[in-house]
Parts: structure tokens; sequence; C-alpha cells
């Protein structure tokens, strides 16, 4: 453990030689504001303790929200925070994976140059990983959102499948049904659909169910999405390749998906800002599909470097933006986000067997 | 030391699992008074019989406590992570079916599948400003079963009784729970999914894996499970 905390110090150094501002954060988080960000999933995730006073609380896991709620009420951008501690991680089906580990982060809050801070924050942890070997994987979320905004079909279809862009296979199960004609339903033509059904209880009301009616009325006349456009996005999603060979292929594929032409460019933009500040971008891989099932939220830029050769291990570092997140929290209020969490065990690891 | 045989304590389980039993020639009862829980065997040699709570069984096997235990699917799978690495099926014993089902109001003509359940939760987040709530007592598997099929935007509210009530007294819009006939939910003006049961669950006769038995334990497991007709 000594190791791992000098390691850690080390790293949280790094950063704030860089500028960043230490901070800490209290190690019981309360449960109501996970729960509403992550959903029922962080419960798989998180240990839960709880007392008459305070209710439920989460043993922290991970850095983010908190210091995202720091920066919020307090905070003036731009801001760069770095942090090292122990995060807590509910085990019920690895016995090999820990339940405790720490992080060392580093969080950016920039309102001006999202692009270069993207940049900043990947160099500025490709530097302090230093010689360890590691490879870089990344991805931008951002590309997928753009293709699926400009879908020709309703707002209804488009919001479901932003939705769920975090969810692949249910993203996959409603673009095939969006590209098959709709069956219309037997309650659809019902004069009086309520007529057999029972009373109405609980707070779902039946303006609400009416509501949802006329949706699935409408969504039936929704003409599908065609096949040619279905292909289109499967190709986007099948892009990998090293970065700048994937810019390439992406400015191809926007001739015919123009839509997707504006994120293209931020990619191109950030690559070249990636280059600039010395990061060899020649042996970053790119995917679409990267870090889709990583982080609900992670709306842009997304990178992990992974260990060369043990590939058993999880990822040393990940990252990315979260805009979405600050939204989230913020109820309104925005603050374009971006960072990433090193582990200092895992680069221990790697170190010793360099 | 004994071969320890775990039986539901209680009610028609404990008496249909005596009954399987008996008919394959090992007797089970209980002794002493009614109210005490202690029970005998006849008919091998070796083994002990333990009265427990139904839900405690599947602890008590990991814990590798007791050796065989009767209990349902459900509460295994609910509450053993790995449970296929931690307990085996020796036998379905044919009684104590029960369905672990997700249920919404009746009138919710709109909502007949888990994509309607999802579609509908959305919704009800953004007008209501919290997720839709699921009383249940069987977090794990529904949290899983809700993950795998794609539903977001719900919550999980705990709920260890009466739980049909609890979208009538508004403390959550849909429920989980375990139901043999139905007519519970209907009686509470609640509905089915037409996907089916989250999972299908009746009393089954589970052995612990990972325990030291001595030659002379493994021996009378052996015989048990000879005239139970399981080998």
């Amino acid at each position: 453990m000594t190791r791992v905390s000098t390691r850690a110090a080390q790293l949280r150094a790094h950063f704030e030689q860089l500028g960043a501002l230490p901070v800490e954060t209290s190690i019981l988080q309360p449960a109501g504001t996970l729960l509403d960000l992550y959903g029922e999933d962080i419960r798989g995730r998180a240990y839960i303790t709880s007392d008459a006073l305070r209710g439920e609380q989460m043993l922290r896991p991970d850095f983010t929200v908190p210091v995202v709620q720091m920066h919020m009420e307090a905070g003036a951008d731009p801001a760069r925070y770095t942090y090292a501690g122990t995060v807590f991680r509910r085990q019920d089906d690895e016995e090999s994976r820990p339940n405790e580990y720490t992080q060392v982060g580093y969080e950016m809050f920039d309102r001006a140059e999202p692009i270069s801070a993207d940049a900043e924050v990947f160099a500025s942890i490709t530097q302090a990983l230093g010689a360890a070997p590691v490879k870089a994987a990344t991805g931008d979320i951002g590309i997928l959102v753009a293709a699926v905004s400009a879908l020709e079909t309703s707002e209804a279809r488009k919001g479901a499948l932003l939705r769920h862009i975090w969810r692949p296979q249910k993203f996959r199960a409603l673009l095939e049904q969006f590209s098959t004609p709709s069956v219309a339903r037997d309650v659809l033509g019902l004069d009086n659909p309520f007529e057999n059904a029972g009373p109405e209880i609980g707070l779902r009301r039946t303006s609400d169910v009416k509501d949802r009616l006329d949706e699935l009325r409408a969504d039936a006349q929704i003409t599908p999405i065609s096949k040619t456009v279905v292909d289109l996005l499967d190709a986007l999603l099948n892009i990998r390749a090293m970065l700048p060979l994937a810019v390439a292929q992406l400015w191809d594929l926007a001739v015919e998906m123009p839509a997707i032409g504006p994120a293209v460019e931020r990619l191109g933009a950030r690559m070249i800002a990636l280059k600039t500040r010395g990061v060899d971008i020649e042996k970053i891989e790119f995917a679409t599909s990267y870090g889709r099932s990583l982080m609900e939220y992670y709306d842009g830029f997304v990178f992990g470097f992974y260990a060369e050769t043990r590939t058993d291990l999880p990822p040393i570092a990940t990252g990315g933006r979260y805009d979405a997140l600050t939204k989230q929290l913020g109820q309104g209020a925005e603050i374009p986000a971006v960072g990433g969490v090193i582990r200092p065990d895992l680069l221990l690891d790697l170190e010793g067997a360099a | 030391m004994t071969i320890k045989l775990g039986v539901p304590s209680k009610g028609r389980l404990m008496e249909k699992t005596f009954t399987w039993f008996g008919e394959r020639g090992v007797e089970l009862s209980r002794t002493g008074s009614d109210r005490e829980y202690a029970g005998a065997v006849r008919g091998v040699g070796g083994v002990e019989l333990v009265l427990l709570s139904a839900g405690e069984i599947p602890r008590e096997l990991a814990a590798g406590r007791i050796h065989l235990g009767v209990t349902g699917t459900d509460l295994i799978r609910e509450k053993l992570s790995n449970w296929e690495q931690r307990v085996e099926e020796l036998a379905l014993l044919g009684f104590g079916y029960a369905d672990l089902i997700i249920a919404v109001p009746d009138f919710w003509v709109d909502v007949r599948t888990l994509d309607d359940l999802d579609a509908a939760a959305a919704k009800f987040r953004a007008r209501n400003n919290f997720r839709l709530r699921i009383a249940t007592k069987y977090h794990r598997l529904i949290r899983e079963y809700l993950r795998q099929n794609g539903v977001a935007d719900y919550q999980l509210v705990d709920s260890q009784g009466a739980t049909e009530g609890t979208v009538k007294n508004e403390t959550a819009e849909a429920v989980a729970d375990i139901t043999s006939t139905g007519e519970t939910l209907r009686a509470n003006h609640l509905r089915l999914l037409d996907d089916g049961p989250a999972l299908r669950s009746q009393a089954t006769l589970f052995k612990a894996l990972n325990v030291n038995l001595s030659d002379a334990e493994r021996k009378d497991l052996a015989d048990l499970l000879t005239t139970l007709g399981l080998t």
C-alpha cells in the first residue's frame, strides 16, 4: 500500500505542476445524487450504507461527481483539479477484482476551448504514465450522436436511439425496429382503449397513458429508416483504425453522411492539437464504438490506456468528456468538463515488469 | 460428523419436502413439540435434518454449514453471486412453483412489454423528475434482468411484503414479485408484462460445493443420493 500511495502522491504532484489544484472529497457520498445520475446499475457497483439521520450513503465509487459538485458550487472556470484517494467498488461476481483501490485524477473545466482541453488532459495523462508499456484506445461519442441526430425519422425515434447510445444491444434492437415497417397494435384501433382495463392507480396517470398512445399512433405512420442509412450507420460504427487513418475514413463517410462533418472536423482538430502537444498520433487507436459501455454521460472524446502485453489487466487509465453529466447535475447549468483517472497500483505492476 | 440436510422449517414447503423424501425411502420428521425446530431422519445413516427458514438455506449452503438444502431457485439466485460455483442443483422437486414477474397497472394499456416499460419510464422521469419506481425484494435478479433487456430510467424500491399494494399507495409505479397464480395481482389491478417471467422457480434440492468431507461423510452422502435415486 505504501508503494501505491507514494506513486499516487507522485502522480498528483505531476498534475499539480501542470497547474491543477489539489482537492479532497468525503468518502461517504449521499446515495440519492449518484442513484439519480447513474440509475439502479450503480447499486450493483457501489457499497451502500445508511444511518437514520442522513439515509443512504455510498462509499465513493469515483471522484468525478463530488469534484463536479465542488466546482459548480464554488469554482471559477477555467479550472484544473487533481486528487488521489481510494474508491470503492462492490464486487459480487469477480473475486479477483479489488473492491477498493487508489485513483489519481485530473479534471479540467473550460468553457472556451474544449478541443484544446481534450488534448491537454490526454497529453497530461500520457506524460504521467511515462515509459510504462501502454497503448491508447480512443473514441468520440459526439460522432455517433451527430449521425443519429440527423437521421430522417421522427424526433421520438431519434430521442430513443440517443438515450440508448450507451447500451449498444438495445441501440441495435431499436435500430432494427425502426428500420422495419411497424405493426399497428390492436389497442390503437379501439374506440375506448380503457374499456376492459382496470382503474387508474399510481402516479402514472391516464393522461400519461393517452399521451403515449398518441405517440404510438404517430409512430405507426413513420416511414422506416432505409437499409442504405442503416448500412451507413453500421459502416460508421465499424470504423476502427489508427487515428489518422480513422479520420480519413470518417471524411470518406461524411460524403454520404454530411451531418457528421462538424463532429469529424472536431476530431481532426483534436488530432492536430494532440500532435502539437507532442503526442504520437500514429500510435493512438480510434474506434467509433469505443467508450459506449464505459460510462453513460461520456458524450464526446473518450480514451483508455491499456497494458500492451498484459491483456488481463483492466485499463491503467481512462477518461473522457462528460458535459452531459455536469448538465444533469447542474439541473441545466452546464460546465464543459473533461478528465481522466490513473490507477497507480496497475501502473506500478507495469513499471515493475518493464 | 454427519451430512446436514437443510429443509424449510414451516408450512406446505416443509410438508411437501417431507413427502418427496418419504416417497424415495428417506423418512423426515419433526421431533419434539410443534414449536421446536428439531428433526429426525430414518432410512439412511449419518444424515441430520436441519430445519431452517427457506430464505436462509442459500447462505448456509454457501457457507458449507449444511451439505444439502431444499429451497427455491429464486432464492439461490437472488442471494448467492456466482451461484453455479457454490451450489449444484441435484433435483427439481416439482412443487413450490413460483415465477418472478414484473407487473404494471392494468390500465397502462400502452405497456405490454419491457420495451414499453422502458419508454414509459423515460417519459415518467422527464415529467416527474424522479425515476419510475419498481417495488421488489428481488433486487439483484430484477436489476440484472432489466439491465439485460435495456430498461433504463427506473429505480428499485424495497418492499418486503404487500408489494402489490405499493402502486395504489403511490410508493411505486410497478412491482416485481414472486407469484404462483397471479390472483393477488389481478385483485390489485395489476397485469403481467407479455415478455414472460424474469425467472421460473420451484423447490429444488441443492448440494453445497467447496465443502471438505471426510471419507465417512462422503460415503453417507453417496448412500443418501443413491437411496434418493439421484446417482
